[in-house]
């Protein structure tokens, strides 16, 4: 028999042995350093540098591709090497706000008491209430933070607050809140001004760059499995003509007016957000029509051979529509419209889409025969 | 931000000045600088079409002085609670 020593089995040698953070039965993150021992037993100390697979997750969540299970375990966290006097900074278990926040904590120390709001992030769970006085409160007492440091404090972000009242927070658990900034990265800054916000650290940005990064999610939430149907029944409405019903109409046409529909998706889903702050208008449905028109019209230009007037009306028409309705989706990605506003001008400008989307199927069936 | 501005005259925001004690707690939870409070003196809505409805303010104010009906402003949640009402709407497994 060989012996395990000096003859290792085929393949390269063994590889280093379990780390002494490891624990049987867990699987240990591969953002995790080591554990700092406290008071009440040891805390993860966790690294402030993002990897590959935390972009890979990122991106993965950004294309709204299994949005919903991108979590961390909530509970107590560390950077650095805190002491006692250090400050609490409290996040969502959405991986991606966990994420955010302890890349900034570069060069900090301080705890990370992460909250269970389901994997969302902090301004949805607030809304949601998931981010909650409750949920803080619970928190506190579960990881026994009192025991851990000295003063107290909690650093909480400002878009918590619609879900955490700070007196309520004092009263239940005797902790302060400190309304942080509304983006991590404003967060060393913050700490450097002693825990003070300028007014700039206190209000969202939706430039650009912020309004791209929202545009995947928004269109795998129009592209669904309903839409494979409705392109079926769109093939199938495109067949009918003088002959009852034709196999190559329904292919000629039916790509037809999916361009159209698709050129209204781009129009709603991608170029609204895009343009958003020049386009005319401050209703989102109706910024969606203005687009939507010029998307109908520019896939009618791209389109060679015989096209009649009704098929020009009903392709325009379904764009419209389609794009009017995506844009009106926007709303709910955006940092600054009311649940009022939205409510009104869906109720202004749902029966024009509904009218639209009729008079398209309408002019789509009937152009054959005309 | 101050390129985005929503609907004119929607916002169901309200501030009452009786009860409020200058705290400045909602001036400093609002994202869109609604409020403005003066040292001393009592909180003020300075840009009433600047609201958002997210409640930070009123659940933030310790004498209840603002009332506003805060809510998702997101249209497959309002169209859920048009077909099932207010307490089984929900945005979805796929919303925020």
């Amino acid at each position: 028999m060989a012996k395990i020593d000096d003859e290792p089995c085929c393949g390269a040698p063994a590889g280093p042995p379990s780390s002494h953070i490891e624990r049987p039965g867990y699987q240990l993150w591969h953002f995790v350093e080591d554990l700092v021992e406290t008071p009440v037993g040891p805390v993860p100390k966790v690294s402030t540098n993002l990897v590959m697979s935390d972009q890979m997750g990122a991106i993965r969540v950004r294309l709204g591709y299994k949005r919903n299970d991108y979590k961390v375990a909530p509970g107590l966290y560390c950077v650095g090497s805190p002491g006692p006097e250090d400050p609490v900074f409290v996040t969502a278990n959405y991986k991606l706000s966990f994420d955010a926040l302890r890349r900034e904590l570069t060069g900090i120390s301080g705890w990370i008491l992460v909250l269970d709001t389901r994997g969302i992030n902090v301004w949805c769970a607030a809304g949601k209430k998931t981010f909650s006085t409750e949920e803080v409160c619970r928190q506190v007492k579960a990881t026994q933070l009192d025991k851990i440091i000295k003063h107290r404090e909690l650093i909480l972000p400002q878009l918590g607050a619609p879900g955490v009242s700070a007196f309520d927070v004092r009263k239940a658990c005797r902790f302060k809140v400190i309304w942080g900034p509304v983006q991590a990265n404003d967060i060393p800054e913050f700490i450097r001004a002693g825990k003070k916000a300028e007014p700039h650290m206190r209000r969202p940005t939706f430039t650009l760059a912020d309004r791209l990064v929202l545009v995947p999610v928004e269109l795998s939430l129009i592209l669904s499995r309903t839409t494979v149907l409705v392109l079926f029944g769109i093939m199938l409405l495109s067949g009918i003509g003088t002959e009852i019903f034709s196999i190559s109409a329904a292919w000629q046409r039916g790509l037809m007016a999916i361009a159209a529909l698709f050129s209204g998706v781009i129009a709603g889903a991608v170029l609204t957000p895009a343009l958003l702050p020049w386009i005319p208008g401050k209703q989102f449905a109706l910024k969606g029509i203005i687009l939507g028109l010029m998307a109908g019209y520019a896939t009618i230009f791209l389109h060679k051979g015989n096209i009649s007037t009704l098929e020009i009306a009903a392709m325009v028409l379904s764009a419209v529509a389609i794009s009017s309705y995506a844009a009106m989706n926007f709303t709910g990605a955006t940092p600054y419209t009311s649940p009022s506003g939205v409510e009104k001008e869906m109720r202004r400008f749902m029966p024009v889409q509904a009218l639209a989307v009729l008079g398209a199927i309408i002019a789509w069936v009937a152009a054959p025969f005309i | 931000m101050d390129t985005f501005r929503y609907l004119p005259g929607v916002a169901t925001l309200k501030l009452d000045p009786e009860p409020c004690i200058g705290c400045g707690m909602c001036s400093t939870v609002c994202p869109h600088g609604v409020f403005e409070v003066e040292k001393g003196e009592k909180a003020t809505i300075i840009a009433h079409d600047l609201c958002m409805e997210c409640g930070a303010c009123a659940t933030n104010c310790p004498v209840k002085a603002i009332s506003v009906t805060p809510g998702v402003g997101c249209a497959s949640y309002i169209i859920q609670v048009w077909l099932k009402g207010k307490e089984a709407a929900d945005c979805g497994p796929d919303c925020c």
